[in-house]
Formats: structure tokens, C-alpha cells, sequence
């Protein structure tokens, strides 16, 4: 039940509660729980695929794989607000420093590491010219060529690779951009 | 034991005795004794002072004051083109106008990532969140212990609704229906005349407002010279089925429906008797032909009573109106928009048909404060050379969601239950591909 968990969650020292304020966990603990169907205290890919909005982007199935850590079918509120945390915006930071050395996740490289993760299927490190087609293809459906969008690809490839390895690695993908307000884009932010 | 037994039956008799001379005689004629103004004015009072009480022990634990708004995330709904123009504004323009960069995808994620903390729809199918509790045990979500008065101001208010309105409530109901089934089989056995039409009328009229007493109801109608025709046709939005309670009780409509069993099917089998009414069979819902063209008979004959059509399909939360259905608008003949619009602070109206079922759905109505709605009357519409349904439909839809104060959505209600349709997230993909190749593309 709703108190039960909060009570936990206030008991818990883990490092997800640094990124967001009391209310905002209680509205977040709202939502995960209206959007938790069966009641078991976890969401599967079709709670998230209910969502209508979540439905028709084309990156839908992409970033509800974020969600789900390595071959697993079910993530826990805790999961929920550690990948939500990676879209806090960066100037609220001061709460996150002191737990550990690591970078907080919503740091600017972790945001690039989110998005470079909904290329790299396979999390060899490495973006090749298969998974940037794939990615290509599920964000224009039928409406490009295979032969157009190749060449997009192979472009994009050629620009961003400096290695000469044909595929983009985390460095490269960082380098290309660099010029890009990554902090403002890639971050949500709350009312309260 | 005799004793108790007499007792018993002669405190049912004061009951029932007080019920129908204070409360059911005058609902009949429409006449009111002030009973529930009065009891309105004592509700309104301690909700305020409840709300006061809870605003201070709020201010009291946070430094920070939590803002009225019900929304989580700041939602930038800038369009596609402006959003993704902005990622790429750092790389030089090409002559066509299309360019794909690595950064595109950060616009879908952060969509995606919005749609999940909030969206549009979804919150519509469940009860709407109060800023302020309202003393109701269901509606307290975040809010916690403040004060030893208001907890027993709680206990009085739960002591209240179950033990006195309660089982008054359900005695006014149960007294409105059959008295509707009654008085609706005797008027039918009479020959088809203008006093018979007059005397279903009253008689209906009536058992709505037995049946609102019931309810406790406080509806109040607006712009009443807009009020639906004969051989109209009703549009409103739907939150619940007290809707058709709360509108048949300030004129008389024909009902649509689907043919049911048990007592509901009592119910639409003695109303027919006495004036048309047009259920539907279960298979004849499914063809669409057939249900247009008996609307559209019914709409024709100007002597009937105007048909009350709720075109969202299926119950919303009162927070927004959702996509009409084009069937109503395609039968011709004069629409007349009604905004229903509750006041969530005395009782929610909502019938969140997947939690709960009808029954308990009635004795949460029963168990609350009390009904308080809005009622508008919009101005006749039909529709315009060169707009086909759907525009129709959308352009009442837009005048009932603002005179209500509701949002104005195009979503389906529909995806209560069902999945959104592909071809939204295709039209997303053309969009997309659109900047993706640039303007001198070839389709």
C-alpha cells in the first residue's frame, strides 16, 4: 500500500532520493502506482505501453527499454526514479554531491550516456551503421528509401568518426556534440 | 418482544412519514423548504474552515508553499520542427532544408520521458486529484494528520453520511424508481393523446427529481432559453450516469441506450410505455446504418421529445472533454450543446467504470457530501456547408469544453480500454521524415 512504501523510501538512504525532493517522490509514487496496473509494486513494458502519448512516438519501445536493466521484464519504483533522475535538470545538484565520487546521473555526460544507449542495442560502446539505421528507421517509418537512408547514415557516420572504425564510440558521439545545450534539452522540470 | 416490534414499526412509520411530507412531496412539485440550502451553507463553512486548518499545518511543517496547481513536469510543448531546429542550430544549414543530426533523438526522449511522469490522457480515467481535502476518506491521498479537530470533524462527517444520509438517501431513490416504474406503466395504459404526453412528461419529470433529492443534487442551469427542442438533438458531456438525473430534471428527453437485464431492463421496458425511448439490441448497436436511421426517424417527427446522446462514448473524469463521435452529428437536425460541469469539493461524480460497479458506484454517490453541479445551455448548432461530421463535431466540442472550463482533448475515450491506433505514431514518422530530407522530398 501507498504508506507503506513511503515509509520505506524515507528509511532508505539510496542514492535516487538525492535527485528529488519529498513531493515530488510522493507525486511520482502517485503516478508509478496509477500506471502499475496489476498492483504488484512493478511495471512491465505494457503498463508503459498503455500511455497513448508514450504509444505513438516513434522512439516509444527505445526508451521504455531504458527502464528495464539487463534481460529483466519488470522495473521497481526504485528503477523508475533512477532512470527519471537522469532527466533532472543540472543546476539542482547541490543534494546529489557527497554520497559517493561517481558522477550524478543527471550530470551532462550521463544525459549523452542515456541517449547514446537508445543507439547502442547491443552495449558493445559502439554505435555501427546497423543500429544507427535501425534507430533511423523506427523515427521516419516508411516514409525514406533504404538507399536514402543509407547514405544518411553513412554520412552521419563519416562526420562523427574520427578512429576510422566505422561506427561511433562514446567519445566520438560526445565530440559531435559538443555545441548542443544537452542540459537544457535533455532535462524535465518539475512544478513543486 | 411485541413492544419492540410495535416500536420498530411505528419509528419506521415517523420515518417514512417525514421522508415523503419533507422531502419527496415538495421535490414532486418542485417547491423546496430550504432543508438542503441550509445544509449546503453548513457544508461550504466547514470545508473553508477545514481547508484554513489544513493550510496552516502545512505552512507550519514546509517552508515552501506547495502552489494550487495540480500539474507535476513543466511541459514545453513547443512543435517538432522548433524543438529539433533548436538541436541543430549549432551545425550550418543545408540548401534543402533537411539534415539528420545524432541529437534529433533528444526530442523524443524527453517527449517520451514527459508522457510518462504526465500525460494527457491517461488522467482522465481516474478520479481528479483536490488541491484541498474535502473531509472524505477517499480523497485523501497526501494528506496527512494536522490537527485533533479536524479528525474528529472527520469522524462526525463519516457518522453523518453513512448513519443519517445515507439510508435517507437510498429510501428517496428506491421510492423515485419504483414510483418511475409505476407511474410510467399506468400513464401507458392510456390511448395515445396530448394529455397522456402531458402526464408521461409529469410523471417523469417527478421520479428525476425524487431521484436528484436522492442524490442530494444541486444543479445549477444557466442561459435556460437555450434548453433543447423537440425533434433536437441533445449533446453533453459524460462523466457519469447521474447525467441523465441531473439533465432530465429540468426538461424531458428520449433516451438512447442499450436494451439491459434485470432492473434496468424493468426500468427501460415501463418507460417505453409511456413515451418513445429508443433502446437498442445488442446486435443492432453493431450496425450503424440502422442505429442512424432509427435516430434519424425519431429526429424527424417533430413531436417527440429531443434525444439525449452523450458522443464521448463512455465516462471522463469531468477535468476535459474527449473526442466526439461523428455518429450523432451525421443524423441531421438540430444540435444543442449541454456543459455539465461537477464541483469535485462535495462528492466526485466520476464513475471509474473499471474500479468499481454500478451498485457501489451509487452508494459512494450516496456516502458523499452532496452533487453540486453546473449546468449550461448552449446555443442551437448545425451544421455549416462545406463541414463534414467530424469538424462538426469538433466545433461542439470545443464550445461545450469552454463554456464547462474543461480542456479540450481529440483524444478517443476509447483508450480506456483500447490501444492507440497506428496511425498516429505514422503521422509522427512523416512529420519527422519531413526534416529529415527536407522540402524538395519526393513522396
Amino acid at each position: 500500500p501507498l504508506w507503506c512504501d513511503k515509509v520505506l523510501l524515507r528509511a532508505s538512504r539510496r542514492v535516487e532520493i538525492a535527485y528529488f525532493s519529498h513531493s515530488q517522490i510522493t507525486r511520482l509514487y502517485s503516478r508509478f502506482h496509477s500506471l502499475d496496473k496489476g498492483e504488484n509494486g512493478a511495471l512491465s513494458r505494457e503498463d508503459f505501453q498503455r500511455i497513448p502519448e508514450l504509444a505513438i512516438n516513434p522512439l516509444g519501445d527505445r526508451i521504455i527499454n531504458a527502464f528495464f536493466p539487463e534481460g529483466e521484464d519488470q522495473v521497481n519504483f526504485r528503477g523508475f526514479m533512477r532512470t527519471l533522475a537522469h532527466f533532472r535538470p543540472v543546476e539542482d545538484n547541490e543534494k546529489s554531491k557527497g554520497h559517493d565520487a561517481s558522477e550524478p546521473l543527471n550530470s551532462r555526460n550521463n544525459k549523452l550516456l542515456f541517449a547514446f544507449r537508445l543507439y547502442d542495442l547491443d552495449r558493445d560502446d559502439k554505435i555501427s551503421r546497423d543500429e544507427l539505421l535501425q534507430v533511423l528507421r523506427m523515427m521516419v517509418g516508411v516514409n525514406i528509401s533504404d538507399e536514402q537512408l543509407g547514405s544518411i547514415a553513412d554520412r552521419t557516420i563519416q562526420e562523427a568518426d574520427t578512429n576510422g572504425d566505422m561506427s561511433i564510440s562514446f567519445s566520438e558521439f560526445i565530440k559531435v556534440l559538443e555545441k548542443v545545450d544537452v542540459e537544457q534539452k535533455m532535462s524535465i522540470r518539475f512544478l513543486h | 418482544m411485541e413492544d419492540a416490534w410495535g416500536a420498530a414499526r411505528s419509528a419506521a412509520q415517523v420515518w417514512l412519514s417525514l421522508v415523503v411530507g419533507l422531502i419527496m412531496l415538495p421535490a414532486m412539485f418542485g417547491v423546496s423548504l430550504g432543508i438542503t440550502e441550509t445544509y449546503m451553507k453548513v457544508l461550504i463553512k466547514t470545508l473553508k474552515w477545514a481547508t484554513f486548518r489544513i493550510q496552516k499545518g502545512r505552512r507550519e511543517r514546509e517552508t515552501l508553499k506547495p502552489s494550487p496547481s495540480n500539474g507535476i513536469i513543466q511541459r514545453d510543448d513547443g512543435s517538432m520542427e522548433k524543438e529539433i531546429g533548436e538541436l541543430r542550430r549549432s551545425r550550418p544549414k543545408r540548401p534543402d532544408g533537411g539534415d539528420f543530426t545524432l541529437s534529433d533523438v533528444f526530442y523524443f526522449s524527453r517527449k517520451g520521458l514527459e508522457s510518462i511522469v504526465e500525460d494527457e490522457v491517461t488522467q482522465r480515467f481516474s478520479s481528479e486529484e483536490l488541491v484541498s481535502w474535502n473531509l472524505l476518506t477517499r480523497t485523501n491521498n497526501n494528506f496527512h494528520y494536522v490537527s485533533l479537530r479536524l479528525t474528529v470533524l472527520w469522524g462526525l462527517g463519516v457518522v453523518i453520511r453513512y448513519c443519517i444520509l445515507a439510508p435517507l438517501r437510498i429510501t428517496l431513490a428506491a421510492i423515485g424508481i419504483s414510483w418511475l416504474v409505476i407511474g410510467t406503466t399506468v400513464v401507458g395504459l392510456l390511448p395515445s393523446s396530448r394529455v397522456k404526453n402531458w402526464l408521461s412528461e409529469l410523471v417523469h419529470l417527478m421520479c428525476y427529481r425524487i431521484c436528484a433529492r436522492g442524490l442530494s443534487a444541486t444543479v445549477h442551469y444557466h442561459n435556460k432559453q437555450n434548453r433543447p427542442r423537440k425533434g433536437g438533438i441533445c449533446v453533453a458531456n459524460h462523466t457519469s450516469p447521474i447525467d441523465v438525473v441531473i439533465l432530465a430534471n429540468d426538461g424531458c428527453y428520449a433516451m438512447v441506450g442499450q436494451v439491459h437485464g434485470g432492473l434496468m431492463g424493468v426500468i427501460q421496458r415501463s418507460m417505453v410505455k409511456s413515451c418513445p425511448h429508443i433502446w437498442f439490441e445488442r446486435s443492432e448497436m453493431k450496425d450503424r446504418h440502422l442505429v442512424t436511421q432509427r435516430l434519424r426517424d425519431h429526429v424527424n417527427d417533430k413531436t417527440k421529445l429531443p434525444i439525449l446522446i452523450f458522443p464521448e462514448g463512455t465516462c471522463i473524469n469531468n477535468t476535459s472533454v474527449m473526442m466526439f463521435k461523428k455518429g450523432s452529428f451525421e443524423i441531421g437536425g438540430t444540435i444543442y450543446p449541454v456543459a455539465i460541469k461537477y464541483d469535485p469539493q462535495f462528492g466526485d461524480a466520476f464513475w471509474n467504470s473499471a474500479k468499481y460497479n454500478m451498485v457501489s458506484y451509487l452508494l459512494r454517490m450516496m456516502t458523499s457530501w452532496a452533487i453540486v453541479c453546473n449546468v449550461w445551455y448552449l446555443p442551437a448548432m448545425t451544421q455549416m456547408e462545406g463541414e463534414d461530421a467530424v469538424q462538426f463535431a469538433n466545433r461542439v466540442k470545443s464550445a461545450i469544453a469552454r463554456q464547462g472550463g474543461l480542456v479540450d482533448l481529440s483524444w478517443d475515450g476509447g483508450l480506456k480500454r483500447d490501444k492507440v491506433k497506428n496511425t498516429f505514431k505514422e503521422l509522427e514518422q512523416k512529420k519527422y521524415s519531413s526534416m529529415v530530407v527536407g522540402d524538395d522530398s519526393s513522396d
